[in-house]
């Protein structure tokens, strides 16, 4: 059975054990090195002992399952597993940057502040999310970052892979998580819904705007299960600065129910990226907590969180894409014009949760000459969103479910390909020449974003017939 | 070592030949066939020499209790599964039969079992459907990883050391990691007769190396198995049921 203490220069399957890095109550950490293994290493071990907590072992199980499934630069690349035969153990990537206390210690943080940490968190969850993990234990001390910027999420002991059995879920009635950030969905027992991590995110933007967690922390389960009927106080409650946008993100991720926050950690990057270009409804304004005639109605006849199967991601994505329309102001014709919309119209039909982005590139011919900071480039620069907002007015969006954007770039292609990447999109609809003698002399956009774009590309033509060759 | 896994084929020589063909291209280099090789389908002389040339080349094979009801008696079965082993039964020769009667009820491998049903009482023919049929089955078990039948809808239960079950429906997605720590319960699905409302055919590849199991769906002629039963004058549910999966 498992060796009970570990100390400095013991080695375990060839890993050379450091220091302690942390003493926790479920597991520690040490710093390990092994030959030929060339980034600095972390062994993760579970305290499994008497008297420790059962939850222990079970979320160390988890995670040895769920963290080898995972990749990319927003998770700790995974190295190896010990056996609990032997020594159980996790051995993964030690993130060198820095972790988020700091940080904390000089709360409120700025508009601006909050919406970049928030975005890069966010970035963070969607890369999980892709790869069908809901984290569920989201807060502070399970962020750290790169030296290079981007955020990491760590310790995936609570954590749910939708294509691998739960084995937290059986284990335990009461539910596991951490009281200021668990989604109400998470109070009642659910784990398998990707939104709950959206909801942590909105605490944790809540937090660092205002100083303050909405819920607090409580110690009890009713003290838990309040959030399920008591709604917070609005940010601007206790910083009347806060900008009403920003305030309307963070109270939409902290919505009761799954399906009044965003659906994707895709489109609260979004939004946190331009706060400019968020929607907003009376929660943007809200200065006071609801009246206590809603919230003792909510308390005796709670809002139903609605009907959860466990949802696979793509399905999700699918339901709430982010869509870049690119409409070619230069080049078109109404009819040309009109095929874009429908389809645009048709993608909006089938998923209602759908953000349009409105893309122009107005082509320039070197990158040194910078229009848009001219009277008449800044005058051409609106008319260009004018003309765009006319294109889209007869496609009925839900308000706020498009944005207009008018680039300035030398190569049209990568330009929608840099929108593309850097905004998430799922989904590239734009609009081709009818004719293939332009397009085979000067090379096709459409031919050069769809060989190239990291999503699905729709490219709309109007049929034409070729004439027979004799 | 990567074992493919099929049970309940039931005559279905389309949907056997497509899993068999799929074994191959996921690189199996064990099988196993956990019985029921026999009825429903329309095609029991096939496949049972199939099963008996694969026995023949190293494969383990086990008896399903429809495999027994054809060789014995037709117990306790509900109307068509009773017409389906009575023309089954027409249909093989006594040989034939002898050697389904004389098929092992399970087989244990290193720290693995193979039964049709459960190892709670095997002849009983229990079904693994929920947690508490999974207990009964780990009450009666030692091995790290057992693989069942029987339901013909895909689960995987585990046993932690303190007892607690965890249940667990798979898709094939991925390859789910078997940690040794606990025990497990997999239950394959149907090749022959799907029930779990998707008609693909349902068989899983264990690597016994990284402890990794996945589930597999394989696309299978549906419309030539179905036309087969009902030309066969089976009854016409056997036929129509295939393309539902249920």
């Amino acid at each position: 059975m498992a060796k009970s203490a570990l100390t400095k220069g013991d080695i375990i399957d060839g890993f050379v054990i450091g220091d302690l890095i942390h003493n926790g109550g479920m597991a520690r950490l040490w710093s390990v090195s092994k030959a030929g293994i060339d980034m600095p290493l972390l062994m993760k071990v579970p305290r499994i002992g008497e008297g420790d907590d059962p939850a222990a072992i079970v979320s160390f199980e988890m995670e040895q399952m769920i963290l080898p499934k995972l990749s990319g630069p927003h998770v700790p690349q995974f190295i190896a597993n010990g056996d609990f035969a032997a020594q159980p153990y996790i051995v993964m990537e030690r993130i060198a940057g820095a972790s988020l206390y700091p940080w904390l210690e000089a709360l409120p943080r700025t508009d601006a502040e909050v919406a970049t940490l928030g975005a890069k968190i966010a970035d963070a969850l969607d890369a999980i999310h892709r790869q069908d993990v809901v984290h569920l234990d989201l807060k502070p001390s399970n962020i750290v970052f790169r030296e290079t910027g981007e955020a990491v999420l760590i310790d995936y002991g609570l954590a749910c892979h939708i294509h691998m059995p739960d084995l937290m879920a059986e284990e335990f009635r009461l539910p596991y998580g951490t009281a200021p950030y668990m989604a109400p969905e998470q109070v009642i027992g659910r784990r398998t819904d990707f939104r709950s991590d959206l909801f942590a995110l909105g605490v944790l933007m809540y937090f660092f705007a205002t100083g303050k967690r909405p819920f607090g922390d409580p110690q009890r389960l009713s003290g838990l299960r309040k959030r399920l009927w008591r709604d917070p106080y609005p940010p601007r409650a206790l910083r009347p600065d806060i900008a009403p946008a920003l305030q309307e993100v963070i109270l939409r991720c902290l919505a009761v129910k799954p399906d009044w926050r965003y659906q994707t950690a895709a489109q609260i990057a979004n939004d946190l990226g331009d706060l400019s270009q968020v929607k907003l409804t009376v929660r943007a304004e809200k200065l006071h907590r609801d009246p206590w005639t809603e919230v003792i109605r909510r308390r005796f006849n709670p809002e139903p969180l609605g009907l959860h199967k466990p949802a696979v991601i793509a399905g999700q994505y699918a339901d709430a894409p982010i869509v870049l329309v690119s409409i070619d102001l230069d080049n078109t014709t109404p009819e040309r014009e009109a095929m874009l919309r429908l389809t645009t119209q048709r993608i909006i039909e089938t998923s209602p949760q759908a953000r349009i982005a409105c893309l122009n590139i107005q082509r320039i011919n070197r990158v040194a000459l910078d229009t848009s900071l001219d009277d008449a480039g800044h005058n051409k620069h609106v008319a260009r969103l004018v003309q765009l907002k006319g294109w889209a007015q007869p496609i009925k969006a839900p308000e706020g479910a498009i944005t207009y954007h008018v680039i300035e770039a030398v190569n049209p292609a990568d330009a929608i390909l840099d929108f593309a990447r850097s905004n998430k999109v799922d989904h590239i609809v734009m609009g081709a020449r009818d004719s293939s003698t332009l397009r085979s002399l000067i090379g096709s956009v459409a031919g050069e974003v769809a060989a190239e774009a990291p999503c699905t590309v729709t490219v709309v033509r109007k049929r034409y017939s070729i004439p027979p060759t004799d | 070592m990567h074992i493919a896994i099929l049970s309940d084929i039931h005559a279905n020589r389309e949907a056997f030949i497509a899993c068999l063909a799929a074994t191959e291209t996921a690189g199996a280099d064990r099988l196993v066939i956990l019985g029921d090789i026999v009825g429903y389908g329309a095609d029991p002389v096939w496949c049972l020499d199939k099963a008996r040339e694969l026995l023949a080349t190293g494969a383990v094979v086990l008896r399903g209790n429809h495999d027994e009801a054809v060789a014995k008696s037709t117990q306790s079965m509900n109307l068509n599964a009773r017409l389906a082993v009575e023309w089954t039964r027409n249909q093989l020769s006594a040989e034939d039969r002898v050697f389904l009667g004389h098929l092992p009820m399970q087989v244990a491998e290193e720290d693995r079992l193979y039964v049709h049903a459960s190892a709670n009482a095997p002849e009983a023919w229990h079904y693994m459907l929920d947690a508490d049929d999974a207990h009964g089955h780990f009450l009666h078990c030692d091995a790290a990883v057992s693989f069942c039948g029987h339901t013909h809808q895909p689960a995987l239960f585990s046993a932690s050391p303190a007892g607690k079950i965890t249940t667990f429906t798979p898709d094939a997605a991925e390859p789910i990691p078997l940690a040794p720590q606990r025990q497990w319960l997999a239950v394959m699905g149907s090749v022959g007769q799907p029930r779990d409302g998707n008609p693909a055919s349902a068989w899983a590849l264990y690597d016994t190396g990284s402890r990794e199991l996945r589930f597999h769906r394989t696309a299978y002629d549906i419309e030539a198995a179905a036309a087969k039963v009902r030309k066969a004058g089976l009854p016409e549910a056997l036929a129509e049921r295939l393309y539902g999966g249920r």
